[in-house]
Order: structure tokens, then sequence, then C-alpha cells
């Protein structure tokens, strides 16, 4: 069954602007899945969340969240759903447990009703119950706040870039945390700026513009890259980019980790030793490699929609 | 309902944590009272008097010794000519002067009458006139009683001052001051702690909960309630035993005008917070707008019936104003209750208005 259904949504801040969100084509997140979202700041990201959270009525176009509409029945899909900003959006001055006492009580519940919820996240936090949410670090405010939006047990809940900021080893918790939240057959839509992170959703939209460019999951993404990739190094790797760049052969080149990643032309079916001969006879470039690479995510990421 | 009271419970966990702002709150009407009420006052004291008679003589001596003994002037010396007078009062020596006519005691019996001149400094023109006033005063008194042989005038000015006998400037200020601070409590601190959530984004989780938003900044109002009725009685305990202004008139009606006035200022801070996205302009618009006119225009420093016919417009629509005068009347005036309705009926009112604009502007989302 589906948890969220968008038809069309459309929202524009200003009449000058382009719109935030531009979503032509009606999707759908089933119930009980891990759909994330990425693509570039501004593309829209948080806009969807908050018109999926109702915090902003859409222009035009509807969508319905656990069955409710996000416009009409707003009051009761409050009840269900929970949302966590991009920004911390607790209070610094209260102590973690009366931030989460606080948020518990709103939602007319309390810490013990849903412990099982946050018992994992929250026992990390516990040795600091009595620290204003302020002084906490980075990861552990992210985790609290997740405590905070979680004391409900909502049935759907909204990330927005849940893990920025946060050090590898928490966001890889943070993330397992989720996977299990989502065997409870909690629906999850989580926005991402890391690809390893994507890559753990059931689905990914790449979004861009306001307007979803792929949806599917990681890996039918990557295979559908459909171009030729190539790993390359030299030992001049900054000359290395100007000059892959300048070959007509290459229709994009960036660095990815310690080599750059090469996409070639569509008619070009040179192989990577050709390349690799051309660099070096040349360009005069030293300890070339070049060698095919498999297409991964963030390749998908940067060379989606131009 | 529960909800309602955690978020109760929240914001006066908010309002201990900042001790300072909590220390200014109280502190406020403690300094503004004092301020007010020592400090700045339109009274005359120890003012710098010269006097220049030509024949100087007993009943000049006397006089001028009675002018010295009062708390309002001290006498600085005596001066050869009106020149003289002029040019000590240029160097600063004396803000006032008396200076007596030729003969003046022998005149005094004659058919033409003598003649004081009073000369002041009127670069200040209100404390000019209060010299003036006071000088007046001393001086006809001291000739209609002190000396009982001038009883041959026909017309005595019989001068009562109402209310305030000794004419003291803080039964004037306290009800001002009650307008000022209980409006910067209510409104500012309301319309701030409501922005504020806003500004750091928790109004976004907030609004995404299954609690009203209404009920939300009601919530916020209770705190600031509760502090404002403190204040109140603060700034009346200071006012009744420290600036010793009695209270003539109904205690209860007093204390309910000023819970009303404090629910009208809750319902201009929520309206400001409602149409203002950061503290900043919340408090710009609280202090320009609101402020700003109640100092100016509420006839608590100056009297409205004096200011140009649009600021009297103007001054109509301030709230403070009717607060301070409905303050006045039962206070210092003692009338019963039903000479304040009119003013009372106007704050009603105005705060009908405030809070039903309030509630509609109020946004349950956030754009």
């Amino acid at each position: 069954m589906d948890s969220i259904v968008v038809r069309r949504l459309k929202k524009s801040y200003g009449r000058t602007l382009p719109p935030a969100v531009d979503l032509q084509e009606p999707f759908s997140v089933r119930q009980g899945e891990l759909f994330g979202i990425i693509g570039p700041d501004g593309a829209g990201k948080t806009t969807l969340f908050r018109l999926l959270t109702t915090l902003v009525s859409p222009d035009e176009g509807t969508a319905t969240v656990e069955g409710l509409d996000i416009v009409r029945d707003y009051r009761q899909l409050r009840t269900i759903t929970g949302y966590m900003p991009g920004r911390f959006s607790l209070y610094p001055d209260l102590s973690v447990k009366e931030n989460l006492t606080f948020f518990a009580s709103v939602f007319g519940t309390d810490i013990k009703t849903n412990y099982h919820l946050i018992g994992d996240i929250y026992c990390r936090l516990e040795p600091f119950e009595d620290r204003k949410a302020g002084n906490l670090s980075g990861g552990m405010k992210q985790k609290l706040a997740l405590c905070c939006t979680l004391i409900h047990s909502p049935r759907v809940l909204f990330l927005d870039e849940p893990t920025t900021g946060v050090d590898p080893s928490s966001r890889r918790e943070f993330w397992e945390t989720l996977a299990r939240l989502k065997d409870t057959g909690m629906t999850i839509v989580v926005s991402t700026a890391y690809m390893d992170e994507a890559d753990r959703c059931d689905r990914v939209a790449m979004m861009k513009s306001g307007r979803f460019l792929v949806t599917d999951s990681p890996a039918a993404i990557r295979g559908d890259f459909g171009r030729q990739l190539l790993a390359v190094r030299s030992d001049e790797m900054f000359r290395l980019l100007q000059d892959l760049r300048k070959m007509p052969q290459v229709d994009r080149c960036y660095t990815f980790g310690d080599t750059h990643h090469v996409v070639l032309n569509d008619g070009c079916k040179s192989a990577p030793e050709g390349i690799g001969r051309i660099l070096e006879e040349e360009y005069g470039h030293k300890g070339v490699s070049v060698r095919v690479q498999p297409a991964t995510l963030e390749d998908c990421y940067m060379n989606v929609g131009g | 309902m529960k909800g309602f009271f955690a978020f109760v419970r929240k914001e006066f966990l908010h309002i201990f944590r900042d001790r300072r702002t909590l220390l200014v709150l109280i502190g406020l009407p403690t300094m503004l009272i004092v301020l007010f009420g020592f400090a700045i006052s339109t009274e005359i004291r120890n003012v710098n008097i010269g006097v220049c008679a030509p024949d100087k003589d007993v009943s000049i001596a006397r006089l001028v010794d009675k002018i010295d003994r009062s708390e309002y002037f001290t006498f600085k010396g005596w001066y050869g000519s009106a020149m003289d007078v002029d040019r000590a009062m240029k160097k600063g020596e004396i803000d006032a002067a008396l200076v007596f006519s030729e003969d003046f005691s022998s005149s005094l019996m004659s058919a033409e009458g003598a003649e004081i001149s009073v000369v002041t400094d009127a670069v200040n023109p209100n404390n000019a006139s209060m010299e003036v006033m006071y000088l007046t005063n001393i001086v006809y008194g001291y000739f209609f009683s002190d000396t009982d042989s001038m009883r041959q005038s026909p017309l005595v000015p019989n001068l009562r001052m109402l209310y305030n006998p000794q004419l003291r400037s803080s039964y004037n200020f306290v009800p001002g001051i009650m307008g000022l601070i209980l409006l910067l409590v209510c409104a500012l601190m309301t319309s701030v702690s409501i922005v504020r959530e806003k500004e750091t984004g928790t109004m976004e989780v907030l609004l995404v909960s299954p609690v009203k938003p209404i009920g939300i900044v009601f919530a916020k109002m209770i705190p600031y309630f509760v502090i404002s009725c403190m204040v109140l009685v603060i700034t009346l305990l200071l006012t009744i035993f420290v600036l010793k202004v009695p209270v003539e008139g109904s205690f209860f009606w007093m204390i309910l005008v000023s819970l009303l006035y404090i629910i009208l200022s809750l319902g201009i801070g929520l309206l400001v917070s409602s149409l203002v996205k950061t503290q900043i302009i919340a408090t710009l618009i609280i202090g320009m707008v609101f402020l700003v006119p109640v100092m100016m225009m509420s006839g608590m420093l100056y009297p409205i019936e004096s200011m140009p016919y649009v600021f009297q417009l103007i001054a109509q629509v301030i709230p403070a104003k009717w607060y301070i005068e409905a303050i006045r009347k039962i206070m210092i005036e003692g009338v019963p209750f039903v000479f304040v309705l009119k003013e009372v009926g106007v704050l009603l009112g105005m705060t009908v208005v405030i809070f039903t604009a309030a509630v509609l502007k109020f946004n349950d989302r956030i754009e």
C-alpha cells in the first residue's frame, strides 16, 4: 500500500522566482519504504518536506500522506507524522531530558510509552540527560532531535538532511537506527547530501530545480548510467584534470576521491588504453593509469540532467 | 490539555533559565519608579536667586529671608542694579532675581503702589514659569499675611490645587510608568519569545504537532501574564510605600483595569509576533510603534490637550492613554468606577479588536 501519493505538486515563493517545487509526474512512496531524496542545495528538498508535512500549502496540485490530504486534513495529518528539520531546532536552554519530556507531552504521550522506539539512541544520551541541549555536540544534537521526532511513534517520518555535520561513526549509527525503524513498518523519507547514505535507501529520487529527474532504486540508477566511465590517475593530478577537459573524447571530468572520473562522449569507443596513450604522448603525463569504472550513485548524480 | 500545560511549563523554564532578562523585568519598574519619583521631576528645588533692592530695609530683608528659607530657593546675594543682575544671570550665578523699585517700602503706602519685578532665566521655559509662580506666591503670601497692615487689596486670589496639593510630580508619573512598564513586559516579551521560536526553527517542529498553534501562543502569554502581575504589585508597593502616593479610589477597580491593560498588551505582542519574522524587527516595532508614542503622546509627559490636533487624534488610539487616564482618575482623584466607564470601555474594545486581528492573522503554517 502507498503511504505517500503525490499527483502533482507546485509551490513558488514569489512571482518572479522559479517554483521551488514543481513535481509534474506522479510519484508514490510505499508503506515501510526508506525513500531518499538527493539533490543540490536549492533543489527544493526542504520545500517538498514542508509541503508534505503541511507546513506550507501548495500553489497547485495535491498529495496525500497515509490517505490524508495535505491541505484538507492537515490537522489530522500532523498527529501521525514526524518531521525533523535540517537545522537543530530544539530548545538550547532546556536540558536533554526536558526537551524530550516536552515533545512527548506535546504529542500527548510520555517517554516510557515509546521508549522502545528511541531506546537504542537515547541510551547514548542518557549520561548527558541534565546537560543543556545547546551544549551537546553536533551528533548528539541530531540524536536528541531524532528522539524528539520519534517520541510519538509517527507513521511517516520526514528527515531533512539529518546527518549534515555529523561524524561518520554517528552517521553510521544513525542509519542503522533508520533501518530498524523501517523494519517496524514506518515510512521514512530522508534527504541527504551523502551518496553512501543514498545507497542505503530502498529508492532514491534525484531532485533538481524542483523536479524529480530520476526515481528508482540505487542499483537500478547505477545500472542505467549507460555511458563509458573511466577512472584516471597520473603524477600531476591538477594538470591532468585540465588536460582531460580539453580532450574531444571527454564529455565531463571531475575529481572523485584520489582519481578523476571521466565520462566519455556517446560516440567515442576508445578503450582506456587509448586515452592513457594520448595522455602520455600528447600531454606528457607520467605514471598514467586508466581503468574502467563502474558507475557509483555519485556519478549518476553528477551526470543527471546535465 | 496536557500538551498545553507542558507548554506553559516550558515557557516558565525558559524564563527562569534566562536570569538576566528576568532580573531586568523585575528591576526595570523599580528603577523607573525611583528615577521618575526622585531624580526626574518637574518640581523646582534650590533655585539660586539674587535680589536687587536700591533701598534695602527691614521689610525687604525679611522677605528675602523668607524666600531663602523655603526649600525652593537659595539666596545668593544682593545686586546693585538690574545690570548686575543680568551679568550674574549670564555667568550662571543665579537663575532668578527679584528687582525692587526705588523707595519700595514707602511707595507701598502711596496711591501708585510699589513694584517688584520677577526676572527668570527662561532657557528652560517649564522651570522659568514654575519659578515665577513660586516666587509670586511667596511674595503675595508675605505681603498679605506677614504684614497685616496691607489688607487693602479688594481681590485676593485663593488658589487650591486639587488631588495633589503639594504639586508632586510622582502623582502624575506613576500611572504613566505603570502604562509603560506593563506594555514593555507584556507586548515586548511575548512577541520576542514567539518570534524566537520562528527564528530558531522550533516553530516548525511545534506546528507539526497536534497541539493547536493558537494554544502554543496562549501558553506563551501565561508566564508573562504572571510576571506582569508581579510587576504590577511591585510598582504599586513602591508607589504607595516609597513615593507615598496614596490610592484614593477603589483598589479593586484599579487592579481590574490594570489586568485588562495587561491582557491588551499581551494581545499587542501576539499581533506583532504574527506579523514579523525576526526578533529584532519585533523589538523595533514594539519600541517605535508602541513605546515611543506611550512616552510622548499618552499624556504621561506632556498634556494631550496642548498637542496639535493631528497628534491629539493619534493619541486617542494609544491604549496607554486610556489606561493612564483611568488609573489617574481612580488612583489620584479617587472617583467611583462609573466615571472611568468610558476609558474601560475603550480599553475593552481595543482588546477585542487586537485579539481578533491577532488570531485571524495567526498562521498555522510557516508561510
